[in-house]
């Protein structure tokens, strides 16, 4: 049976770098399109014309918007191998929980660290650290937030770590002092192909951010 | 095997309320647990140190927070009645319409609730385009879930019903049922449901509570 699979995305988002991430953890071969989101493609506002957005996972045709939705799809029709949401209900609702905080937390407050100054940008740093500080708590001592392999809610979580060099720079703060358990996590995490070769560099992430900045007037 | 189930919830709440929906339909036993909001017991402030907010679902005395998290839990612990589809592509989908209804739909109709009188027109505007979507995936089906009642109706109907409680309490249209047709027809039809209506907030409250919120709103935006 054909099995078409292609991939609408952003080389820097985060929310593409996890369906990415779900799909090399799969073996699932796919055809990546970078998107231009100043002038999107028709298959995008075709695929995605509710929100317009990526990544959008297209299989056999038919679309998978919303980077979360996309990556329990991932899961649940390549269900063969490597499994990302455990099988106990109790576990899973744990780990969607936990998506749903970083969803919350990481992206929007992380994007505060470059685009704010003076005081909203101290808030922000503080809540950005206490938001990983109990993402540390979860993790524990495990090595990955799945237990002995990548899990959900890593997959959801990693991509943000190639951000973490902008953060810093831009916002004038370290992580690593503050949140070693989670380097130490992120750190792990890049030792995976499936992750490695999914992340951008992150100094490419830091000239892109430099560019939005110069974009927004942020100085 | 005694099973203990709690639900720690708020009579007025959409995603407190459609716990409760789900939990009736697969006829589960439970024990809610009223919060007061401006006095939140030690037992959700334990079981939700995160977010500290309702609704919580603690089985067994393990709790499980957010409301879409809490119906899948519901829907994997309990087979009977399933609210989700079995195929991965149809379940994309229900996932996609449930924050859809969650981020698109209620996100501008708080908006609304905290705007300056000249900025309503718009915001209406916008919450009529949101709904034509909303319209368009419901057009040929009885519910969101098909023939039955299913993840996205439980999701949408508390939603949809506080827009409808709304219109009247502010006597403006949000959804018409010239403009929304389906929609209306399937409010209409889960209205007539008994398992259904019987979750939603006595009317008398729920309008006087509305129009509290309302009041305060105004005093706030002064």
């Amino acid at each position: 049976m054909a099995n078409e699979v292609i991939l609408l995305d952003f080389w820097p988002s985060p929310f593409g770098m996890r369906v990415r991430i779900a799909l090399a953890e799969k073996g699932v071969k796919y055809e990546y399109r970078d998107e231009d989101l100043r002038n999107k493609s028709p298959l995008l506002l075709q695929m995605n014309p509710i929100h317009k957005k990526i990544p959008v996972l297209i299989h056999n045709g038919r679309p998978v918007c919303e980077s979360l939705v996309a990556v329990q799809y991932v899961d649940e029709a390549w269900n063969d191998k490597s499994p990302l949401l455990p099988s106990d209900p109790y576990q899973r609702a744990q780990a969607r929980f936990w998506a749903d905080f970083v969803d919350k937390k990481i992206y929007d407050i992380g994007k505060k660290t470059w685009a704010t100054k003076g005081e909203e940008l101290e808030a922000a740093k503080k809540e950005f650290i206490d938001a990983l500080k109990l993402l540390e708590v979860e993790l524990g001592n495990k090595p990955y937030f799945g237990g002995e392999t990548i899990g959900y809610v890593d997959v959801v979580l990693i991509p943000f770590y190639c951000w973490f060099y902008a953060y810093e720079t831009c916002g004038n703060f370290s992580i690593e002092p503050e949140c070693p358990v989670l380097i130490a996590w992120a750190k792990r995490c890049m030792q995976k192909e499936s992750i490695s070769e999914s992340l951008p560099d992150q100094q490419k992430v830091y000239e892109f951010v430099l560019m939005m900045r110069k974009n927004l007037g942020i100085e | 095997m005694a099973e203990e189930l709690k639900l720690l919830g708020a009579w007025a709440s959409p995603f407190s309320l459609r716990i409760e929906l789900a939990l009736k339909l697969k006829g589960i036993k439970y024990q809610y647990i009223e919060e007061d909001l401006s006095n939140k017991s030690p037992l959700l402030l334990k079981s939700n140190p995160v977010h500290k907010k309702i609704p919580v679902l603690i089985h067994n005395g393990k709790p499980i927070a957010e409301s879409l998290v809490i119906l899948e839990y519901i829907d994997e612990t309990w087979k009977n009645n399933p609210l989700l589809p079995e195929n991965p592509y149809d379940r994309a989908i229900a996932r996609f319409w449930a924050k859809f209804v969650d981020e698109k739909i209620l996100q501008i109709a708080v908006k609304f609730r905290l705007a300056k009188e000249k900025e309503k027109e718009q915001i209406i505007q916008e919450l009529g385009e949101q709904l034509q979507f909303l319209e368009k995936e419901l057009e040929g089906k009885e519910f969101f879930g098909g023939e039955s009642i299913g993840y996205v109706d439980v999701v949408a109907y508390f939603i949809v019903n506080w827009l409808q409680v709304q219109q009247e309490v502010r006597q403006i249209v949000f959804i018409s049922e010239e403009k929304f047709p389906v929609l209306c027809k399937w409010m209409g039809k889960l209205h007539e449901i008994d398992v259904v209506n019987g979750c939603l907030p006595p009317k008398d409250k729920h309008y006087a509570y509305m129009r509290a919120q309302i009041e305060a709103a105004k005093s706030a935006i002064k």
